[in-house]
């Protein structure tokens, strides 16, 4: 027999124990996982494909690729995080009238949060980034992000919290403590467990990547605009995006720090957030609020900003006020950081903190109302094709205004009485995040994936997975809305009034009808593989688009422009148009771009196994790979192959290539 | 819906406003509530629009509360409601209108795409939802320091003002993992998960927590309020008709959350002088060695009347020192403040703290010992957490056992319960 101290030096406190062995819904979903997992290895070995993965994917710099990567991920996490919210919608509906349902509380209540966890920091995060990440240098003419090893590494840290939290699926158990890891429940005293240390450890190692990516976004678009873009000829959708990364850069080190002191609490045994021994559990619903409110704008000003792009594409026009959207984007940047304390006016802050907080959360609503009418005039005396994008687009304005009205209610405190931690409340936030952000996300996945592969997407799935989100979200929703007017709160595993069954049992075929929309998207992309010579698009610019990116070929060269382009005017590729430019076919010279790197996925890689040491306590192989990510670090800088030149030949061919093809 | 809800609907929030400024009262303020009864009247004519008040028909408390300032916050969310509907509906009319005339197809219509900028048009788009925010800021700032729980009340009903000589009754609201204690000081009293009280008679509610942080939210008496260990927060209420309620915990708070249930029952005065002398009679007292053994975890625990309860228990609650031997917070801090030289702004934050503090056990057992100071040995494996384990585990309770609802060291007629207690 092994002496067990010795093999708690090994492990930690990971043993066979940790496994749930004895939940079925785990076993099948483990096994589920490793028989795809292991098909799709497999044929990544039979077609040789890793070295093509490694050298032309994994450790590409490229903006472009990495944002492609970014939305692979995000769409993976979403399937995660929506079977999270079937097997909710699921339990309530069946939870009544003495049933315990079939999920216990440890079970739901790691539903819940890892729902909440995932859909925000592994879907709408990666998403939003995704797209800015493809984007925007196309549209301010950069060939590449200003730092684009970090880049790259921003993406893998993000993959290393993913991977983190889908580990937990598997060993040892997800946080239950909510969404944001509430104290007193993620006290030490309170959850033992490993739960929140995995979500510690995995929002703090992606966290790190989202803060450096912010950073990288920011510097981007304020030192890499082609020449003649000054600040006001920046499409919309740049603007937002860099108001959002502004916020980012701003707030996710509040995060950190509020889990860092967390962690500290939890592995020293300091008392910042225990109630005892002088710590204070509402220093942390400040801090993670102070974080949380103008998160919700770092995801949704960017899709502001492709709803501005859309508008105006699809209705033939350049977009109403541009200037006042601006404003508008920069005043809602400013306003969010004054707005956290309406997650808890029923803390007992007093009248007049909650009017002030209150009345700020209303003023919000003036530029978003603007913005709304914008958007609306841009609609006015236009021309609007209903492609898909602008589908979304409509579906975008009806949903979020209702989504928008049912906020400021909340924000008036009394109200918020008796409607905080409501179902009511939970209805308001996904109208705003389904009907805002992820609409706006397929909106702009519709309307950039022919830019980003060179075909458009098949517009019969595309319809079927339209409807399907958008009445099926109208089928989830309503129900929970109305059960929140009853007075029934969030977080609830079982019910007692037979009366509010019908309400769940709606609810949860509206979910169904969402995974119609679901998986008619996945369909909607194999289909469009499958189809992409009859979907072709050669001139590059399929919509007849007004922004930069839509200049050049798509999918774009590595190098997006062959010449930088000059800027005369905001809407700059209409405005070359119009003036009758030609895309120059000679003169090429050697093009300057970023070489590869394998740094980044070894750091993550590590980051990760520190992590996952950390979470078990063993602290031989947190040390080694703390000491490794430190070396590798340090290695990385006396990297100096950093940069190769594409020769002027190569540039040359690559756009005759494109140019035959739009001619042909 | 009566005629006279419909009275009371439109003039709730208000006539609450009336009283309470009554004696001084400017003439601005009251013309601001001439114009804040036309808009709130309009709004609701509006309101018979839209499903909501098909719902209030429904027996459902927030919408059809028994309590006034319950009925006052619902009112409050019809009068905000119509307000931005009013600016809403035109917008959502004129969403679908240009969508469908502006499409391609569409001929008859005017295409100019250049027309991109209008002074007069970005007027009106600032300054309508301004116009509209400003209402309803200045609706919101009068209503958050009416409606303030801290605020004892103006009326026990609309029309009905109240007895300025009547202090409020005092009820004080401990949660606990998993249940409801309330603490009835005036009456000598004490229950768990049943709170009853007599109609039409303003309730200061005192609220704290043992450990996790929970909502004390009964929807038909009044909007909720955290429940926050180390602290206490307050909330004044009045129930109107007698009849059995639901309350609950409307914050999140672990493993035994769900079902953290209590019964809200309004009575009348005869009532209510029963209900006291019937828990008089119950004969359970909760001493401090039961106190402490019904703080420990459990489930759906019954509804429990107690004859008494150790003097001061509320108190030593929230300053956390129930536990014989442990240091209440309130001495502390005084005693960092006399460290301070009883300056308020030089506190000597830990001073007051007994010698060995890190040694005293904290009032809920032992505290664990940080992750990284742990020997190999110390550190216990972990199994998962839907994994049954075993009773008593920190932190955790097997959800479905029928031992969360065992309350018998409680009765006094259960031999050794002193020893159960200390266990």
């Amino acid at each position: 027999m092994i002496d067990p101290s010795l093999l708690k030096t090994i492990f930690g406190r990971l043993s066979f124990e940790s496994f749930p062995i004895h939940e079925p819904i785990l076993l099948v979903t483990f096994a589920g996982v490793v028989v795809m997992g292991s098909a799709l290895l497999f044929a990544v070995t039979k077609y040789r494909l890793w070295g093509w993965l490694w050298r032309e994917w994994f450790t590409s710099v490229d903006h472009k690729k990495i944002g492609i990567m970014y939305m692979i991920l995000g769409i993976i996490m979403l399937l995660r995080g929506f079977a999270d919210a079937v097997m909710m919608r699921l339990q309530q509906a069946i939870a009544f009238g003495g049933s315990d349902g079939y999920l216990n509380a440890h079970h739901y209540d790691q539903v819940f949060t890892a729902h909440g966890t995932i859909m925000i920091f592994f879907v709408a995060i990666p998403l939003v980034v995704g797209l800015i990440n493809y984007v925007m240098p196309l549209q301010i003419g950069a060939r590449d992000v200003a730092f684009p090893f970090l880049n790259n590494l921003s993406f893998w840290l993000t993959v290393a919290g993913a991977l983190l939290v889908m580990v937990s699926l598997f060993v040892g158990e997800f946080s239950r403590a909510g969404w944001l890891n509430y104290v007193p429940v993620s006290n030490l005293q309170n959850s033992p467990d490993t739960g929140p240390d995995y979500y510690l450890w995995a929002l703090q190692i992606a966290g790190v990547g989202t803060t450096l990516s912010a950073i990288n976004m920011v510097t981007t678009i304020i030192k890499m605009r082609a020449p003649g873009m000054t600040m006001m000829k920046m499409p919309v959708f740049c603007w937002t995006a860099l108001c959002s990364n502004v916020l980012a850069v701003a707030i996710f080190p509040i995060l950190t720090a509020a889990f860092a002191l967390l962690m500290l609490d939890r592995y020293v045994g300091t008392n910042f957030f225990t109630n005892d021994l002088g710590g204070n559990p509402m220093m942390y619903w400040n801090l993670v609020w102070i974080w949380g409110h103008p998160e919700v704008y770092v995801l949704v000003l960017p899709v502001f900003g492709i709803f501005s792009e859309i508008t105006s594409t699809f209705s033939g026009k350049r977009l109403f006020g541009y200037s006042s959207m601006v404003y508008a984007t920069v005043v809602i940047t400013i306003l969010s950081f004054l707005v956290w304390l309406h997650h808890f006016f029923t803390m007992g802050s007093g009248a007049s903190v909650n009017s002030f907080f209150g009345i700020a959360t209303m003023v919000i609503s003036i530029p978003t109302g603007a913005k709304i009418f914008n958007w609306l005039f841009t609609m006015y005396r236009g021309q609007i094709r209903f492609e898909l994008p602008m589908m979304w687009t409509v579906a975008f304005l009806l949903t979020f205004t209702v989504g928008g009205m049912t906020g400021v209610l909340l924000a008036v405190p009394p109200a918020d009485f008796v409607l905080h931690n409501s179902l009511f409340l939970v209805a308001h936030f996904h109208n705003v995040i389904i009907g805002g952000v992820v609409f706006g996300l397929f909106a702009g996945m519709y309307y950039w994936f022919p830019k980003a592969f060179g075909f458009r997407l098949d517009p019969f799935w595309g319809k079927v997975s339209f409807w399907g989100w958008v009445i099926g979200y109208w089928v989830a929703w309503t129900p929970i809305y109305i059960v929140g007017l009853m007075g029934t709160t969030r977080r609830v595993r079982h019910f007692e009034d037979p009366t509010l069954q019908p309400f769940f049992i709606v609810a949860a075929i509206g979910v169904g009808i969402i995974a119609i929309g679901i998986l008619a998207f996945l369909i909607q992309i194999a289909v469009s593989i499958r189809n992409r010579e009859a979907l072709r698009d050669t001139t590059g610019d399929p919509w007849d688009g007004r922004t930069l990116e839509w200049s050049t070929s798509s999918p774009p060269p590595a190098y997006n422009f062959a010449f930088t382009p000059v800027i005369h005017d905001l809407d700059a590729w209409y405005d070359m148009k119009s003036r009758g430019h030609e895309r120059p076919a000679g003169g090429y010279r050697p093009i300057h771009m970023p070489r590869n790197t394998g740094t980044g996925v070894i750091l993550s890689g590590l980051a990760l196994v520190l992590g996952f040491a950390m979470v078990w306590y063993i602290w031989w192989l947190a040390v080694l790979s703390f000491v490794a990510l430190i070396a590798v670090t340090i290695g990385h800088t006396f990297n100096y192959n950093r940069d190769y030149y594409i020769p002027a030949d190569e540039v040359a061919e690559a756009e005759r290539a494109s140019l035959a093809a739009a001619g042909a | 819906m009566s005629r006279d809800r419909g009275r009371e609907t439109r003039f709730g929030l208000l006539s609450r406003y009336a009283v309470s400024t009554g004696s001084t009262a400017t003439r601005d303020e009251r013309k601001e509530e001439a114009k804040g009864r036309r808009v709130s009247q309009g709004a609701l004519r509006r309101l018979g629009l839209i499903p909501l008040l098909a719902l209030a028909g429904c027996q459902h408390a927030v919408l059809n509360p028994a309590g006034d300032v319950a009925l006052q916050q619902r009112n409050l969310i019809y009068a905000s409601t119509g307000l931005m509907l009013i600016i809403i509906v035109p917008v959502l009319i004129l969403i679908v209108l240009f969508a469908w005339r502006y499409r391609k197809g569409n001929r008859d219509a005017t295409y100019d795409p250049k027309f991109d900028h209008s002074t007069s048009l970005e007027l009106v788009i600032w300054s309508a939802p301004l116009l509209i925010i400003i209402a309803l800021g200045a609706l919101t700032w009068s209503s958050t320091h009416l409606l303030d729980p801290f605020r004892p009340l103006d009326r026990v009903a609309a029309g009905k003002p109240i007895d300025k000589k009547q202090v409020p009754m005092l009820v004080q609201v401990v949660a606990m993992d998993w249940k409801w204690l309330f603490i009835y000081p005036e009456q000598g009293i004490a229950t768990v998960n049943e709170l009853v009280l007599p109609v039409d008679r303003q309730v200061r509610f005192d609220i704290t927590s043992t450990n996790m942080m929970n909502s004390f939210y009964a929807p038909t008496l009044a909007g909720m309020v955290y429940a926050m260990p180390g602290m206490r927060s307050t909330l004044h209420a009045v129930l109107n008709k007698p009849g059995e309620f639901e309350g609950f915990s409307a914050n999140y708070s672990g493993a035994g959350f769900s079902d953290m249930r209590f019964k809200l029952r309004g009575v009348d005065a005869a009532g209510f002088a029963r209900f006291v002398s019937d828990a008089k009679a119950s004969g359970r007292s909760l001493s401090t060695p039961a106190y402490l053994q019904l703080e420990r975890p459990s489930e759906k625990v019954p509804a429990i009347r107690f004859a008494a309860f150790q003097p001061g228990l509320f108190d030593k609650v929230y300053n956390r020192c129930v536990r014989p031997g442990t240091p209440c917070m309130s001495d502390v801090m005084m005693r960092d403040q006399r460290a301070g030289g009883g300056d308020p702004h030089d506190m000597r934050v830990g001073s007051g703290m007994p010698q060995g503090r890190d040694t005293a056990e904290p009032p809920r057992g032992t505290k664990p010992k940080g992750a990284l100071f742990k020997d190999a040995d110390e550190i216990a494996p972990a199994p998962n957490v839907t994994k049954e384990r075993k009773p008593g585990a920190p932190g955790s309770t097997q959800p479905d056992s029928p031992r969360n609802r065992d309350m018998s060291f409680l009765l006094p007629t259960v031999p050794g319960i002193a020893r159960t207690a200390r266990g």
